[in-house]
């Protein structure tokens, strides 16, 4: 049995422990904010916290999940700065890898209050947008850490 | 079986739209009904799909003041679910908070819902004006009646009647039944409100309807739909296009925890056109289930039923130059280039060739349905649930009417969710096993199993006077035909000419456009811009060879190309063809002249391993100039500090939303110019994931695009694909004015540069 929380409710698990979070999420919690991309750890799509810190839910099994805190989109509550600079800026287009994208990002923020487009870039270079938003990421971020300034 | 009766999905030049509308009282709201009739969409076609002259409701008024549109074409990014709606919002006057959007089902009543071809808005607009208006119309003859008043004495603000001597005002919930039960005004009755009225159309502030849901992740897309009771599945499919099975072996799999049976899909029967690939499904408990249980699979493919295993993308590849080298098919002629090419004078050649590539939307194929009694319920992030009700209704056999199909939101689409073979899994399964399923494409059945963007080789040739223009110019291209989905004999291009190649805009004497046959070995599909990518590369490359060779400025000389400002009619001017809007050389000329102005072009100096490059391409009626700068480093690699776009759409309904669909081109754009390719060896495909198949990633993407609007008040054009054609060969000179290397193919990656 794997106890573990998430947004901060307590869970057990008792299936398959080579499961990858990401599926339990989405298919056992039915927490489906988090998005499957790619399977590989390659596009960022599944990017929820562990403990604080933004992994790849795609490649993270259930055995590894134990005892931690994890937070997914669903809980992100009330909205954070970085949604509302999301919003402001208005950097989705079809949205789909964009969750992902504010986990990574609020990630960021919480190591690096004040991040450079270099910074930026390197903490985001692992979460993929087809339609191609990076601008609008950057910006986004930017205005967030002035915000949470 | 002949699935799909509308072979031409993509063109948007012949749609014509009357509207007819009339009101209905549905208890208590009062309901807006318009229907309208389709024209084929493709003059030539002659046999597209039936008219519809079912009436389809647009729009309803709660008495609580609720506005309610219906959105009949599908939201995968480019902002059409948002842009209709709001269009209606401004002509019924309505206060846009009190808007809720309903997605349309599958049903001809809307007529084409199809959202490709960049046409949602250029098709749509004058409809939903008329929509809005009569509503308007409508609320303001009830107020007056209930005043006691002229009509004409009376006006609305935001979701209000006003009557304008007394100051009297009533709300839109307040008059909605009552408007409900008057006639519906005649078109001529139905005043559009002036350009200088508009309260949404054109500004700046309007921003997608699903943005909070969005950023929240209560947003529902495919991927997230459920019914209850489903089970999920993941199919195995041929590893070669129409393979069947000879044996398989699901012991192992079935050991999988989670995985509760096997079933099989019948391998289609071609033309493959939209229905399943055939192959083996697990049927599991999870995702990750069914996706463990295909891995432990042991199937056997009759490596004889299928003729594609000879594709290897090699030999293919000289197969389509030899052919280009050839003279193919005219599908434009003026002058006569022969006769120019044989008077001497300098004579340049030059080939050009792009491969596959795959769309690799971030949400991958998916959809849930459930077979019940002989009809179908499923959810599909789908562009055309048409089309699903069609596919279905065909594979299974059964009436299109009994296709319920709901639309989800589209993780990206790009051209691949036109074609819903994976809804149509969904179904068949769902038929076999009695319960909803749903049906996950891993990425790697993504892009192994995609409808590839075509594999094309382009010749062209020129003959050069001695002002250093062309006297005659000859163009050829080669590429597995997009028909070849529905006639497996297809080798010829059909929509693709209009595409970027029988409308070269430029003022030459003599020109001759020709396409040359060329077989398919995978399915090919429609990809953002669609031929307009290999062949704006293509003209605009070679467009900027000859600059050089005349040693002139390639902004100057591509001007001088376009000649004196002109409308082209490409029926006058030896094209088969009619387009709906003419071309008017005076729009490109502009977006031209204004990306080289906010790009600094000549003005700025570039140092080593710096250069510029610019070309211009007019697709969905909307013309485009694009400026790149690149910065090629020490090891050969390809930096993009800057990109200017200028754009002209005409009418535009959400200029910040031109904007960013503008600047995702220029990333699309670096993905399929430095990386994009798909190949195939003996039939199969050779990438499977993001990193054989890459995609821009935040550092490789353009540093900074920069996008201008031409502010105009033509009729409203394209937005989600036009962005996307001059980027590669934009950025193509520019690596030649940096570097001296002439690139004469994607990707980039293929050209040594130092």
């Amino acid at each position: 049995m794997i106890r573990f929380k998430v947004n901060g409710k307590e869970k057990m698990f008792d299936g398959d422990s080579d499961m990858p979070l990401l599926w339990y999420l989405r298919d056992v919690a039915g927490l489906t904010g988090t998005k499957f991309g790619c399977g590989m750890a390659l596009c960022g799509a599944c990017t929820v916290h562990q403990n604080g810190a933004a992994i790849r839910s795609c490649s993270t099994s259930m055995k590894e999940v134990g005892g931690a805190e994890i937070t997914t989109i669903e809980g992100i509550a009330p909205m954070h700065p970085v949604q509302k600079a999301w919003m402001e800026i208005r950097v989705p287009q079809c949205g789909y890898c964009q969750t992902g994208q504010i986990m990574q990002a609020i990630a960021l923020l919480k190591e690096n209050k004040n991040p450079s487009d270099q910074d930026i870039d390197t903490a985001m270079s692992g979460n993929l947008c087809r339609c191609g938003t990076y601008q609008r990421i950057r910006a986004a971020i930017h205005q967030a850490a002035k915000e949470t300034a | 079986m002949k699935l799909i009766e509308n072979v031409s999905r993509h063109v948007s030049q012949h749609v014509s739209r009357r509207g007819f509308l009339h009101g209905a009282l549905v208890s208590g709201v009062f309901v807006l009904s318009a229907r309208f009739v389709p024209e084929p969409l493709w003059a030539a076609e002659g046999e597209a799909a039936a008219p519809a002259f079912e009436p389809s409701l647009w729009m309803s008024i709660a008495a609580d003041g609720t506005v309610t549109i219906v959105a009949h074409r599908s939201e995968m990014g480019c902002g059409s679910r948002t842009a209709l709606p709001l269009i209606v919002a401004d002509e019924l006057d309505a206060d846009w908070s009190k808007v809720k959007i309903e997605q349309a089902i599958g049903d001809p009543k809307y007529g084409d819902q199809d959202t490709d071809g960049s046409h949602s808005v250029s098709s749509c607009f004058d409809l939903m004006r008329q929509v809005g208006a009569t509503g308007r119309v409508m609320l303001i003859g009830a107020a007056a009646r209930q005043w006691n008043v002229s009509a004409k004495d009376c006006t609305t603000e935001p979701h209000f009647v006003v009557h304008r001597a007394s100051g009297r005002k009533l709300g839109y919930g307040e008059v909605a039944a009552a408007a409900a039960k008057l006639p519906v005004p005649k078109k001529e009755d139905v005043p559009l409100k002036p350009r200088s009225e508009w309260r949404y159309i054109g500004k700046e502030q309007n921003s997608l309807f699903d943005l909070p849901e969005i950023v929240t992740g209560k947003a529902i897309f495919g991927m997230d739909a459920t019914m209850p009771g489903m089970v999920y599945a993941s199919v195995e499919h041929p590893p070669v296009l129409g393979q069947k099975i000879k044996s398989y072996d699901d012991k192992a799999a079935l050991k999988v925890p989670g995985v509760q049976k096997t079933l099989t899909i019948e391998t289609f029967e071609p033309p493959h056109q939209f229905q399943p690939l055939g192959g083996v499904a697990v049927i599991a408990d999870s995702t990750w289930a069914a996706f463990q249980g295909r891995k432990s699979l042991k199937i056997e493919w009759d490596i004889h039923s299928s003729p594609h295993s000879v594709y290897n993308s090699g030999p293919f590849r000289k197969t389509l130059e030899a052919t280009s080298r050839q003279p193919g098919k005219v599908v434009r002629n003026i002058g006569d280039v022969d006769a120019a090419f044989t008077k001497g004078g300098k004579i340049i050649e030059a080939e050009y060739y792009t491969p596959h590539l795959a769309h690799a939307s971030m949400e991958p194929p998916v959809a849930v349905a459930e077979y019940r009694d002989g009809k179908v319920l499923a959810w599909v992030p789908t562009q055309d649930p048409q089309a699903v009700q069609a596919t279905l209704a065909g594979v299974l056999g059964i009436k299109k009417e009994d296709v319920t199909c709901h639309v989800t939101l589209l993780g990206g689409a790009f051209g691949r969710k036109s074609i819903p073979d994976q809804a149509a899994e969904a179904a068949v399964l769902s038929r076999q096993l009695g319960k909803p399923v749903k049906v996950v494409w891993s990425r790697e059945d993504d892009i192994r199993f995609d409808c590839f963007h075509s594999v094309a080789a382009m010749y062209m040739k020129a003959a050069i006077g001695p002002d250093g223009r062309p006297t005659a110019w000859l163009q050829r291209t080669v590429f597995p035909p997009i028909a070849s989905t529905f006639d497996a004999s297809a080798t010829y291009g059909l929509d693709e000419m209009g595409l970027g190649w029988n409308d070269l805009p430029f003022d030459i004497p003599n020109h001759r456009a020709e396409n040359g046959p060329a077989d398919f070995h995978v399915r090919i599909g429609w990809l953002r811009s669609v031929a307009n990518i290999y062949h704006a590369f293509a003209i605009h490359s070679f467009a900027d060879e000859l600059a050089h060779n005349a040693n002139q400025d390639p902004a100057h000389y591509l001007l001088d190309l376009i000649g004196p400002p002109r409308i082209v009619a490409l029926e006058h001017e030896g094209a088969d063809q009619k387009q709906r809007y003419p071309l008017d050389t005076a729009r490109l000329r502009r977006v031209v002249e204004i990306a080289a102005e906010r790009s600094g072009w000549g003005k700025r100096a570039m140092g080593k391993g710096r250069g510029m490059g610019i070309a211009a391409h007019r697709s969905f009626f909307t013309y485009v100039a694009t400026v790149v700068e690149v910065e090629v480093d020490s090891r050969g690699q390809v930096h993009i500090p800057g990109v200017w776009t200028a754009v002209d759409a005409g009418t535009v309904v959400s200029p910040d939303n031109v904007r960013n669909q503008v600047e995702g081109a220029a990333v699309l754009g670096t993905s399929l110019a430095l990386f994009g390719e798909i190949t195939a060896t003996n039939g199969v495909i050779d990438q499977d994931n993001f990193h054989n198949y890459q995609i821009a990633n935040i550092k490789r993407a353009p540093r900074h695009v920069d996008v201008h609007i031409v502010k105009s008040e033509a009729p409203p054009a394209g937005i989600g694909e036009p962005g996307l054609p001059p980027f590669a060969p934009a950025l193509c000179n520019a690596v030649f004015a940096a570097t001296g290397k002439r690139v004469r193919e994607l990707p980039l990656s293929k050209t040594k540069l130092v």
